[in-house]
């Protein structure tokens, strides 16, 4: 390695950089160039607004059907032609919820491992290991879910969980593979990866001079990362764990593959479950009617905006430490 | 040692453990997972398994050649689309961005990025499978650059910010208009970097599988045509592991290491590409 090691943010100039921005163009060419420049960026804009109109459409006989009811209904009948979506939603949140609760201790002690504590040459492999398995693409999770987290699952880890806290709502029915607990576990090792690289980030953004100023006072180095690192950015670390979350309540075909897909809703974590997403992935071809195909869209809906609203909230607090920096979009 | 300072000092070193271990603990789960799909999949890889399409469900042999292909069309079609709209939005963040449409872009571009991308394949649907009545790899292209272009509008704004403002008032003191700087002095520095953004975006949209569901949804036969439905690695592998067969499941295992072998080979590529140019980034 030649360079220095930049931590964080290149050291921002806002006199120049506002300077630059002032020099307006006066010339033709110039306003041309910057026209353009803003037609391409206004696409993001309206590719959110067009995303929500279609689904909203799309949606639109289904909401003027069911109502409001449609969030707490969990009758799901294409049949009857009568659709509630309370078991997705209620499984997208469960497996989302099983999986922070697992990935979060684990992502977190990576990230700052990698930042605070390991020694200098293991942190470039760890970080690119790391970056790597959030480019695992989701259908290869699903498919190492099959055929060896579930058969893991069935023989070590239901039979002890059911001995010993079978008593408890959440272990009760037999294990049969596909069921919330495999699709809350998947979900973990999906976003450990991610979650670790962001919240990396997040640590780095954080000034040495911080721990600096803990280590000149005495403290040790836990005591450093405790009372200087870990709050300055502690709101970047919660947008990291928010970003893991909206992650895995997205998360498609990982899930699908292994959650079970079934319309029910039941505290067990052995018992088959669903997510919104996989249900749009598993029966969006199947839906012959009008009616059926306007519930998924706004099944659709309630994800998109579920996510937006999450998202949202993830990068207002990474912000806070890291001013507009395009935090995680390299490991996605 | 007092006792607190000892005290101090045990803390210290039992917290660290644990992070030291839990951190030790997630790595490690990870590279058993890598380890086993690389040996499960190397195991059921074969010459004809490339060179191949898929043979009829009772025979066995066959490859993926189809869906080989049909990834590299989609995906190609996709960073077509996506990389002038994604590559342009950046360079308006980093060279108009500061103002306030600006941090309304960005901020749009971050939410966009956490966006379901199955949530993605179903507006493609409406838009083109719809009024076209037909599934057609074109869908999928476009549902994949949709998602690819919050992405490298971020990374790419990031790589420009890197360019010294001084080569800009240098460019500008010797008469170049803005455009030409912009376009001649700071997009041509920042070349390496815009690269490495764009394959990353690539490598990301390379293993996407619930936008193609319902839009180029895959295909038993080997069709080039981006009018018609198209075969995916992604896709291959999906309906083969949720498939009964045996054979089946060895060549969804086969078909999952040829698609990481993908992802990781642009991802090493792009990585090598900023390196080269700029030294390290991050």
């Amino acid at each position: 390695m030649t360079s220095l090691p930049i931590e964080g943010v290149p050291p921002r100039r806002p006199s120049l950089e506002s300077r630059w921005q002032s020099l307006a163009g006066n010339d033709r060419s110039d306003r041309i160039y910057r026209l353009i420049l803003t037609m391409l960026a206004l696409a993001l804009p309206a590719m959110i607004l067009i995303i929500l109109a279609v689904l909203f459409v799309d949606a639109l006989p289904a909401l003027k059907r069911f109502g409001p009811a449609f969030l707490w209904s969990s009758t799901w009948d294409p049949v009857a032609q009568i659709y509630g979506a309370a078991p997705m939603i209620f499984g997208t949140l469960a497996s989302s919820f099983l999986a922070l609760l697992i990935a979060v201790p684990l992502a977190l002690s990576v990230a700052i491992f990698l930042t605070e504590f390991s020694p200098r040459w293991l942190r470039q492999p760890v970080a690119f290991l790391v970056e790597l398995l959030a480019a695992i693409p989701s259908v290869v999770y699903g498919l190492w879910g099959i055929f060896v987290l579930i058969p893991f699952l069935r023989t070590y880890v239901a039979p002890p969980l059911k001995a010993v806290l079978g008593w408890t709502p959440f272990f009760q029915g037999v294990f049969y593979g596909n069921s919330l607990l495999a699709g809350g576990i998947i979900l973990a090792i999906m976003i450990v990866p991610y979650i670790a690289a962001v919240a990396r980030e997040v640590l780095l953004a954080v000034p040495s001079s911080q721990r600096e100023a803990a280590l000149a006072m005495g403290a040790t180095r836990w005591e450093a990362v405790r009372s200087a690192v870990l709050p300055y950015g502690r709101a970047g670390l919660i947008g990291a764990v928010i970003l893991g979350l909206g992650r895995a309540l997205g998360e498609t075909m990982a899930v699908t593959m292994v959650i079970g897909n079934r319309h029910d809703i039941s505290a067990s974590l052995f018992q088959p479950a669903y997510t919104m997403a996989a249900a749009i992935a598993n029966e969006f071809s199947e839906a012959t009617t009008d009616m059926y195909l306007s519930a998924l869209f706004e099944v659709g809906l309630i994800l998109f905006a579920l996510t937006v609203v999450v998202n949202a909230i993830a990068r207002i607090l990474i912000w806070r430490v890291a001013r507009g920096q395009a935090i995680g979009s390299r490991a996605l | 040692m007092s006792a607190r300072a000892l005290r101090r000092h045990i803390t210290s070193r039992v917290t660290t453990a644990l992070v030291v271990v839990l951190s030790f603990v997630a790595v490690l789960t990870l590279i058993l997972i890598l380890g086993n799909l690389v040996l499960k999949g190397a195991a059921s890889i074969s010459w004809a398994f490339f060179v191949k399409s898929p043979v009829p469900v009772g025979q066995t042999g066959g490859g993926v050649a189809n869906a080989i292909v049909g990834t590299g069309i989609i995906v190609g079609l996709a960073a077509l689309i996506g990389v002038p709209f994604g590559v342009g939005a950046g360079m308006y963040l980093a060279e108009y961005g500061a103002g306030r449409l600006g941090f309304f872009v960005r901020f749009v571009a971050d939410v966009l990025n956490g966006t379901p991308s199955i949530v993605v394949g179903i507006v493609a649907w409406t838009f083109i499978v719809k009024p076209s009545k037909h599934f057609s790899a074109f869908a999928g292209s476009v549902a994949l650059a949709i998602l690819m272009i919050p992405m490298l509008a971020r990374t790419t704004e990031e790589m420009v910010r890197l360019v010294p403002h001084s080569l800009r008032e240098a460019a500008l003191a010797l008469g170049y208009p803005r455009w030409r700087t912009s376009l001649k002095i700071v997009a041509r520095t920042a070349l390496g970097g815009i690269v490495t953004g764009c394959l990353v975006g690539i490598a990301r949209i390379a293993g996407e599988t619930a936008p193609l569901l319902f839009t180029a949804l895959g295909n038993l036969n080997f069709s080039t045509s981006i009018a018609q439905p198209m075969q995916t690695l992604s896709l291959q592998i999906y309906v083969y592991a949720t498939g009964p067969f045996e054979e089946w499941h060895r060549l969804a295992w086969a078909s999952a290491v040829v698609l990481m072998g993908l992802v990781l080979v642009i991802s090493l590529t792009a990585r090598w590409v900023t390196r080269s140019r700029h030294g390290r980034l991050r």
